[in-house]
C-alpha cells in the first residue's frame, strides 16, 4: 500500500498526558539552613544551588547588592582571587553568582567526585569574603567601560528604559546603574551588605544531580556550622511609581538601521487567578514561535527576526511585555499589527483548533521542562522562593487543559486593552 | 559512554539511535552535510537562507510547525559554515509525527514564492540586528576575509553582504534543495525514549521510500600556507578599541586538534587562564579578553580578541600578548596547570552529555565526521596530551607569519 503523505499520523493528545512533578527530598542543617534536593539523571554530575535573600531590594545604595555577590569571590582572608578561581577550576568546577531582586545565589556546578574538594571553598567565600580594594577598582573599571558599549547598543537601552516607566526609577524592578553609581560604591558597603545579607543572612539550598554518599555529611561540615539564618529579612516595600507618560521615541544612535520596540503593562503577580490563564492567551498571542505575533508579523510580513511576548516572572508585581527589533522603516507598521492583534483577541474568539494545539505545545513543553533532575529542582526552587507548593502545578495544568476561547477573550478585554500599555521605541 | 546503534537504508541514508528510557521524551535529529562552505561565492549566505525556507512548507504539508506544536513539540535548526542541523524534541509517544514532518521535507519542499519573499526579509532582519547594528558586529566579516584568500570560511554563514540575501532567486533554491538535501548527505539521529526496532520501522516506513541523490563530491579550495602576517585597520563609533588576532589551525580531524583546545583553554579561557590573571588583572591592560578556536571541521582559526582599557595604545595591548604567547611558546607548563584543563574539559563534556538534545546533536556531528564513536573516545583523547605536546602545538600555531590582526580603533 503507498504511504499516504497527506495523512497525519495519529497523535496523543499532549492534555492526555499524565504530567507528574517528581517530589523533592528535604533536610535541615544544623544552623537551620533548610536544603531542597533532588537526586537522579546518568551523568556523574551535580549542581548546588544556594539561594541568599540578598537581592537589589535590600541595598541602600544602587549597585551595591550587585558588586557584592560578584565580588565575594574575589578575595577571602585566605586566598586571593586567583587562588580561589584555581580552586574551583583545577577540579572543573564552576561557581557561577547572580543578582536578582529579591535573592542572590551562588551557584556550584561541578563533577560529583570532586564535590568534597570544592565545598570547602564554597563555605570560606560566605564566611571570609574581605572584598580587596584593588578587585572593586578592577571591576568598577572593567563595567564602566561595559557600559559604555552597552549603551551603543537600542534593545539594551530599551530594556532598562521599559521598566523605568512600568515600576519607577528608585524601585528595584526598574532602577539600574549609572557610571557615577558603579564610582559611588565603596568597600565597607560592600561588607556590611555581605555581613548582613549572606554571612549572618538567610539562605536556602538546592541540590540536583548525582550526590557522593556522604553528601548531607559534607554540607553539614562545610555550610552547616556557619553563622547563617541570624538575621531576619528586613520587611522593605518599596512603592510603584509608574511614569504617567505613556508613549515614548528614544534616538540613541541616529544611523541605526533598527528600532527596538518594547510594549509593556503591569500584570498581577504568580498569586493572582488570572495569572495561569493568562499564560495560555499570552502564548497565543506571542509566546512562542507559532503565536499570532510571529506568524504575522515575521512569517507573514518579515519586518523582525523574532518578536516575543512574555509575562515577567517577578515575586511582588510583574509586567507583560512585548518585545522586538525591528527595521527602521516598518517599526510603524509593526507596532499597529500588535495592536490590531490584541483588538482581534479581544474581538472574536479564538479558533478551537488553534486553542487545542496551543494547549498541546505548552503540556508537551512542559513535560520536556521536566526533564531531568536540575530542571525538577529548578522548579521546585521557583515554586519554594514564591510560596507555592504542588497543588499550584497541577492546578495550572488543570487551567490549561480545561480553558475555555470565552474565557481568554474576557481575559483579553480585561489586560489587553491598548490605553494600558506603555511603548517605547529606541532608534 | 553513550551507547547507541547504526544502520543504513538502501538511499543512503545514515540513522543512529540512542535509547534513554528514564525520559519520556524523544528528540529526532537531521543533519545536513552543507553549510556554507559549499556556497558559491557569489551566493553567499544561501545554506542559511534555505535553512529559513525548510520551515515554509513541504510538498504535501502546508506548514511544518503546526502539526509538531499539536503533537507537544518544538523544534529549531541552525546553520554554520559546515552543516545544517534541524532537530525537535517531541513527548516519545508522538514520535511519529516528527518521521512524517522531516521525511515530507526531505522529499521536496513546496518551493513556495511568498516564504522566499519573507524569508529574505526575516533574514535581512537578522543580518541587521546581529551584524550592523551593534558594536563590532562587522569585525568577523572583516577579519575572515583577512585570514582566508581562497577557503570559503572567508564568509560567514549569514552571508558576505546583504546584497546576496536579496538576491535570492527560487531556482537557486530548487537546485540547493536537490544537490544537498538528499537521504545519501544527511544523517538521522533519534535519542530518548525509543528502541531500535520502532526506529527501524519509522525510518523505512518514512524516509526509506524517497530517492538518493547524485553523491556531493566536495572539493573545497585548499587555503595556501600564510607566508606573511596581515593585518588591517578598522575605525568605527565604538566606544573602545579592541584587538583581535588569528592564527591559522588545523581542522577538526587534526592530531593535535585536542592539544590545541586545551592550549586556547590555558591561555584565554575564564578567570584563571593567563591573560585574563596578567592582562586583565595584574597589568590592568585589557577590560575583556578570550582565547578560543573555531572548531570546524576543516583548518580554523585559532583567535585572541580583547577590549583595551581606555588609555592603553594598541601597540602595548599588542605587545603585552605577545608577551604571554612567546611565554607559553619558550616554556613548558606546569603539570597542574594542564592537569586543570583536562580536568574542565571533562567537567564540560559530562555536563553537555545530561540532555537527550545535546546527546543527540553530538552524535549526529561525530558521525559526520566519520564515525559516531568518536564522542566515546573524546576524553581519552584529552587525557594523552601533556605539557611538551601543548608547548610544541602552540610553537606550531603561534608563528608570526601566520598571524592575522585587525586594529578595530573607536572613532570618538
Amino acid at each position: 500500500m503507498a504511504l499516504d503523505r497527506l495523512l497525519a499520523p495519529v497523535i496523543k493528545d499532549a492534555i492526555d498526558f499524565d504530567i507528574q512533578l517528581k517530589p523533592y527530598q528535604h533536610f535541615v542543617l544544623d544552623n537551620q539552613v533548610e536544603v531542597y534536593t533532588y537526586e537522579g539523571g546518568a551523568e556523574e554530575v551535580m549542581l548546588m544551588d544556594m539561594v541568599f535573600f540578598a537581592g537589589n531590594t535590600y541595598e541602600q545604595k544602587n549597585w551595591v547588592a550587585a558588586a557584592t555577590n560578584f565580588l565575594l569571590k574575589n578575595g577571602t582572608t585566605q586566598k586571593n582571587a586567583f587562588e580561589i578561581n584555581e580552586a574551583f577550576e583545577f577540579y572543573g568546577a564552576h561557581l557561577s553568582r547572580n543578582c536578582y531582586n529579591e535573592t542572590a545565589t551562588i551557584a556550584l556546578h561541578c563533577l560529583t567526585k570532586y564535590f568534597k574538594e570544592v565545598i570547602p571553598v564554597v563555605g570560606e567565600l560566605i564566611a571570609e569574603a574581605n572584598f580587596p580594594d584593588k578587585e572593586l577598582m578592577i571591576y568598577q573599571q572593567n563595567l564602566i567601560q561595559r557600559l559604555s558599549l552597552n549603551l551603543k547598543k537600542g534593545d539594551f537601552i530599551a530594556n532598562r528604559l521599559i521598566d523605568e516607566y512600568l515600576f519607577g526609577i528608585d524601585h528595584p524592578y526598574g532602577k539600574y546603574a549609572l557610571e557615577q553609581d558603579y564610582k559611588n560604591v565603596n568597600k565597607e558597603d560592600l561588607h556590611r551588605f555581605y555581613d548582613t545579607y549572606y554571612k549572618q543572612g538567610k539562605c536556602i539550598i538546592f541540590m540536583a544531580g548525582k550526590f557522593p554518599g556522604n553528601m548531607q555529611e559534607l554540607l553539614n561540615n562545610h555550610i552547616g556550622q556557619l553563622p547563617l539564618n541570624k538575621k531576619e529579612i528586613p520587611a522593605v516595600m518599596h512603592p510603584i511609581v509608574s511614569a504617567t507618560q505613556k508613549k515614548y521615541s528614544v534616538i540613541n544612535d541616529a544611523e541605526s538601521v533598527q528600532g527596538s520596540i518594547r510594549i509593556a503593562r503591569h500584570f498581577p503577580n504568580r498569586h493572582h487567578p488570572d495569572f495561569a490563564p493568562t499564560q495560555v492567551l499570552n502564548n497565543i498571542f506571542g509566546g512562542f514561535f507559532g503565536s499570532r505575533l510571529m506568524r504575522n508579523i515575521r512569517e507573514d510580513k518579515g519586518y523582525t527576526y523574532g518578536i516575543h511576548s512574555y509575562l515577567q516572572n517577578h515575586v511582588q508585581s510583574c509586567a507583560w511585555m512585548i518585545s522586538t527589533d525591528a527595521g527602521k522603516d516598518v517599526c510603524k507598521p509593526t507596532m499597529e499589527e500588535v495592536y490590531k492583534e490584541m483588538k482581534k483577541l479581544r474581538e472574536e474568539l479564538v479558533d478551537i483548533e488553534e486553542l487545542k494545539l496551543v494547549k498541546n505545545y505548552m503540556l508537551g513543553g512542559l513535560l520536556g521542562d521536566l526533564d531531568g533532575p536540575f530542571q525538577i529542582i529548578g522548579r521546585w526552587k521557583t515554586y519554594i522562593l514564591n510560596d507555592l507548593n504542588e497543588e499550584y502545578f497541577y492546578k495550572t495544568i488543570d487551567i490549561v487543559r480545561a480553558i475555555q476561547p470565552e474565557e481568554l477573550k474576557a481575559l483579553a478585554e480585561k489586560y489587553l486593552k491598548t490605553e494600558d500599555f506603555y511603548e517605547l521605541v529606541v532608534y | 559512554m553513550i551507547q547507541f546503534e547504526k544502520f543504513e537504508l538502501a538511499n543512503g541514508l545514515k540513522v543512529i539511535v540512542h535509547q534513554d528510557s528514564s525520559t519520556p521524551m524523544a528528540v529526532v535529529n537531521v543533519l545536513y552535510n552543507v553549510g556554507a562552505k559549499d556556497e558559491d561565492p557569489k551566493k553567499t549566505g544561501f545554506a542559511h537562507l534555505f535553512e529559513h525556507l525548510m520551515f515554509g512548507g513541504s510538498v504535501n504539508i502546508p506548514v511544518y510547525d503546526e502539526p509538531l506544536q499539536r503533537a507537544g513539540g518544538e523544534n529549531n535548526a541552525y546553520t554554520t559554515n559546515d552543516l545544517t542541523n534541524y532537530y525537535c524534541q517531541i513527548p516519545a509517544e508522538n514520535i511519529e509525527t516528527a518521521f512524517w514532518l522531516e521525511s515530507d521535507r526531505m522529499l521536496s519542499l513546496a518551493f513556495s514564492e511568498k516564504s522566499l519573499e519573507v524569508q529574505r526579509k526575516v533574514v535581512c532582519e537578522e543580518f541587521k540586528e546581529h551584524y550592523i547594528n551593534k558594536p563590532y558586529g562587522d569585525a568577523w566579516h572583516k577579519m575572515r576575509e583577512l585570514a582566508y584568500t581562497k577557503h570559503p570560511y572567508r564568509w560567514m554563514t549569514i552571508g558576505a553582504s546583504l546584497a546576496h540575501v536579496e538576491d535570492a532567486k527560487m531556482q537557486d533554491v530548487k537546485d540547493f534543495f536537490f544537490q544537498f538535501y538528499r537521504p545519501n548527505n544527511a544523517i538521522l539521529v533519534v535519542t530518548g525514549n525509543v528502541t531500535t526496532a520502532q526506529v527501524k520501522q519509522l525510518a523505512e516506513k518514512w524516509f526509506g521510500p524517497i530517492e538518493a541523490g547524485k553523491l556531493y563530491q566536495r572539493n573545497l579550495p585548499v587555503e595556501p600556507v600564510q607566508q606573511k602576517s596581515r593585518s588591517m585597520d578598522v575605525r568605527a563609533d565604538v566606544p573602545l578599541d579592541m584587538l583581535m588576532m588569528t592564527w591559522h589551525m588545523g581542522g577538526r580531524m587534526d592530531a593535535r586538534y585536542h592539544a590545541t583546545d586545551l592550549l586556547t583553554d590555558v591561555i584565554g579561557g575564564g578567570a584563571t587562564s593567563r591573560l585574563y590573571e596578567q592582562l586583565i588583572k595584574v597589568k590592568q591592560i585589557f577590560s575583556s579578553i578570550d582565547c578560543y578556536h573555531f572548531g570546524a571541521v576543516e583548518p580554523g582559526l585559532v583567535v585572541i580578541e580583547g577590549k583595551l582599557v581606555k588609555g592603553v595604545t594598541m601597540s602595548v595591548a599588542e605587545k603585552a600578548v605577545m608577551d604571554e604567547i612567546e611565554l607559553i611558546k619558550n616554556t613548558l607548563m606546569p603539570m597542574n596547570e594542564v592537569q586543570k584543563v583536562i580536568n574542565k574539559t571533562e567537567s564540560l563534556i559530562c555536563f553537555e552529555d545530561m540532555s537527550i538534545m545535546n546527546r543527540a546533536h553530538s552524535l549526529a556531528f561525530y558521525e559526520l565526521l566519520g564515525d559516531a564513536n568518536l564522542m566515546n573516545q573524546e576524553l581519552e583523547k584529552y587525557q594523552l596530551v601533556t605539557p611538551e605536546i601543548l608547548q610544541q602545538t602552540a610553537q606550531e600555531i603561534f608563528q608570526d607569519n601566520q598571524r592575522n590582526t585587525l586594529y578595530y580603533y573607536s572613532k570618538s
